[in-house]
């Protein structure tokens, strides 16, 4: 009977009932809205932390000119810059590098695959400890002459074939997101990356003419031996190499983690905001609410509703309100978030990666739950005041 | 049947001080199954303190309510919300309808607090029929006159055929014609074996009392008795 009463006091106040429901869609749209993005930047650091490997990167020092070399990771725009080979070897020389790995770079001037052009990255399978680790989670066969592996935001032709300077590269696999510009990135093998540069040269689309294939990188990944510190091995490459830039590569990433941070205050602080102010308006409606109902409520207790029933009532009506508000709020923020990663990630400037189905979901569970139990919280307090209605004064105050 | 014994109500007007006002003096007070008792007397004079106190609505100062054997007040709430549910039909004072049911919906909710199954619709029915409104079923409250309210009121107190039938001017706001037919659905209902008070400026009603007191300044005195 409670749950029919309930019902018809609900719909029998429409107006009253929408507002108490976007109330509610407002609690649950900035919780479950705001945990969702802190989640996916968070997801969206830790996918590069994971994906960079490397504890140093070096590249020549001409890279300065043309980007920070702390955002080689996260600039969105595609380039190319060379070192001779020899760098490598006299960096894999330095005391506390344990590992080294050669990558070539390739900007595609315009691809048919992409809206955008892409960076081609060419990498060493026999030395390589970044990119292999990454694509095996996807592909486990060996990388040969022509195929590549690319991000997660490439579009890949149905036949499985991209064109970069009228070579024709086979898509073996395509790579987990990272939320950074690496997911835009193309990556074959050294030869396959040669053959690239070989053609652009060809077309007379790549600055630099005079290079060899062979004999150049572009950056030199290094892993640091245990017991050796980091910044100690980057700065004694900065002092004796010359003509290189070593940059640890967390530094890279470092202002990512800033950013992150600072974002994610800043979203606690907006859900903080707009649960205060949702909840202290939701009791101050409640409260108006029932204090308009009270003669309605004196009328239940004449008839033989007990107090509990009378709390039961409104708890009911409270549940039923930010049930329907909170699952409203959670389907808008689904809306305003999963359709729109791209954009968020783009506008923000911080690697944004949404968590699986799994992980929304339980989100979603814990941004209602949460909903519930402060709407029954605020709730509780009209239905104690309410049950304690004396219903003899009540109904003569209002004659 | 319902009996106050030893009832009295005082209201402090201070918390704690003995300044208080006293809304009813010491009473003794029977309804009997099959007769309509009428209590008259000005506004304020404590009619509608004592129809509450009967009623379980209101804790007096001093002595007890008894319906047969069970004392209202010793009960916990929800056992006397129930037992009032079951067995003692009120018909308050005003308009008591709840707006977002139906005529129809109002009448049985005595009967939806707390049992299962088909509500009794008919008797529903028949009860508006005996009070005049019975092409109403399917209206909201917030249409109804004054009176129409009153009637449904009054249907929705006997919906549970109540042991005791306590009214608060169940005559307010009706014209003459409908005065006369609710007292005689009030006779009726004694005559089914109810004890029915009726508390009332209504002349006309004395025509149906078994018994009439008079309240004055909280003091009830018998005026007249069949």
């Amino acid at each position: 009977m409670i749950a029919r009463l309930s019902f018809k006091n609900l719909t029998g106040r429409p107006g009253r009932t929408a507002a108490l429901v976007l109330l509610a869609a407002f609690l649950a749209f900035s919780i479950f809205g705001g945990s969702l993005m802190i989640l996916s930047l968070q997801r969206g650091l830790d996918g590069l932390e994971a994906r960079l490997g490397a504890d140093i990167i070096v590249v020549p020092s001409s890279a300065r000119s043309k980007f920070n070399v702390n955002d080689l990771l996260l600039q969105g725009n595609p380039g190319y810059f060379y070192m001779n080979k020899s760098y490598a070897d006299q960096v894999a020389a330095r005391e506390g590098v344990e590992q080294v790995s050669c990558q070539l770079y390739l900007a595609s001037v315009s691809a048919g695959c992409c809206s955008v052009p892409v960076q081609i990255i060419g990498f060493d399978p026999a030395t390589d400890f970044t990119i292999l680790p990454w694509a095996r989670e996807t592909y486990r066969e060996e990388i040969g002459r022509g195929d590549i592996l690319v991000g997660s935001d490439v579009n890949v032709p149905q036949d499985g074939i991209l064109r970069f300077y009228n070579v024709d590269c086979r898509v073996v696999a395509q790579l987990s997101k990272t939320g950074s510009s690496l997911d835009t990135a193309v990556y074959g093998n050294q030869q396959t990356i040669q053959a690239l540069i070989a053609a652009s040269q060809e077309r007379g689309l790549n600055q630099y003419n005079q290079i060899e294939t062979d004999k150049v990188v572009s950056a030199v990944l290094i892993k640091v031996k245990n017991g050796y510190d980091v910044e100690d091995v980057k700065d004694d490459i900065n002092i004796h190499v010359r003509k290189v830039v070593a940059v640890r590569a967390s530094h890279m990433i470092s202002g990512i983690a800033d950013s992150l941070a600072g974002m994610s205050r800043l979203i606690t602080l907006f859900i903080a905001a707009v649960w205060a102010l949702c909840l202290a308006v939701m009791a101050v409606a409640f409260a108006m609410i029932m204090n308009e109902r009270k003669k309605e409520f004196a009328v239940l207790r004449v008839l033989g509703a007990s107090r509990g029933r009378l709390a039961g009532l409104v708890m009911s009506e409270a549940a039923a309100v930010n049930l329907l508000g909170a699952l409203a709020g959670i389907a808008l923020a689904l809306l305003a978030v999963l359709p729109f990663s791209a954009a968020i990630e783009k506008g923000l400037g911080l690697p944004f990666v949404i968590p699986d189905a799994g992980r929304v979901l339980l989100l979603a569970a814990a941004a209602l739950g949460a909903c519930l139990a402060a709407g029954a919280a605020v709730s509780a307090l009209s239905a104690v005041r309410v049950s304690r209605v004396d219903p003899s004064l009540m109904i003569r105050e209002e004659n | 049947m319902l009996r106050a014994e030893g009832v009295l109500k005082h209201y402090d007007r201070l918390r704690g001080s003995s300044n208080y006002f006293c809304a009813l003096q010491k009473l003794d007070f029977a309804l009997e199954p099959g007769r309509v008792t009428e209590i008259t007397g000005r506004s304020g004079s404590g009619k509608s303190t004592l129809l509450n106190i009967l009623a379980g609505l209101l804790r007096p100062t001093e002595g007890k309510v008894r319906l047969e054997q069970t004392d209202l007040y010793a009960l916990p709430d929800g056992e006397l919300s129930r037992l009032r549910n079951r067995a003692i039909g009120v018909v308050p004072q005003g308009q008591t309808g709840l707006r977002s049911l139906t005529v129809l919906e109002n009448v049985l909710l005595p009967w939806q607090l707390y049992s299962r199954g088909h509500a009794p619709a008919a008797r529903a029915r028949e009860l508006l029929e005996r009070v005049g409104i019975a092409d109403l079923e399917q209206v909201r409250i917030g249409e109804l006159s004054g009176g129409e309210m009153r009637r449904m009121a009054i249907a929705r107190a006997l919906i549970m055929q109540p042991a005791v039938l306590l009214a608060d001017e169940p005559t307010g706001d009706l014209d003459d014609e409908n005065t006369a037919a609710v007292l005689r659905l009030m006779r009726d209902t004694a005559r089914e074996g109810t004890a029915v008070l009726l508390v009332t400026h209504e002349a006309e009603a004395a025509r149906y009392a078994d018994a009439v007191y008079r309240m004055e300044a909280g003091a009830l005195s018998l005026q007249a008795a069949k």
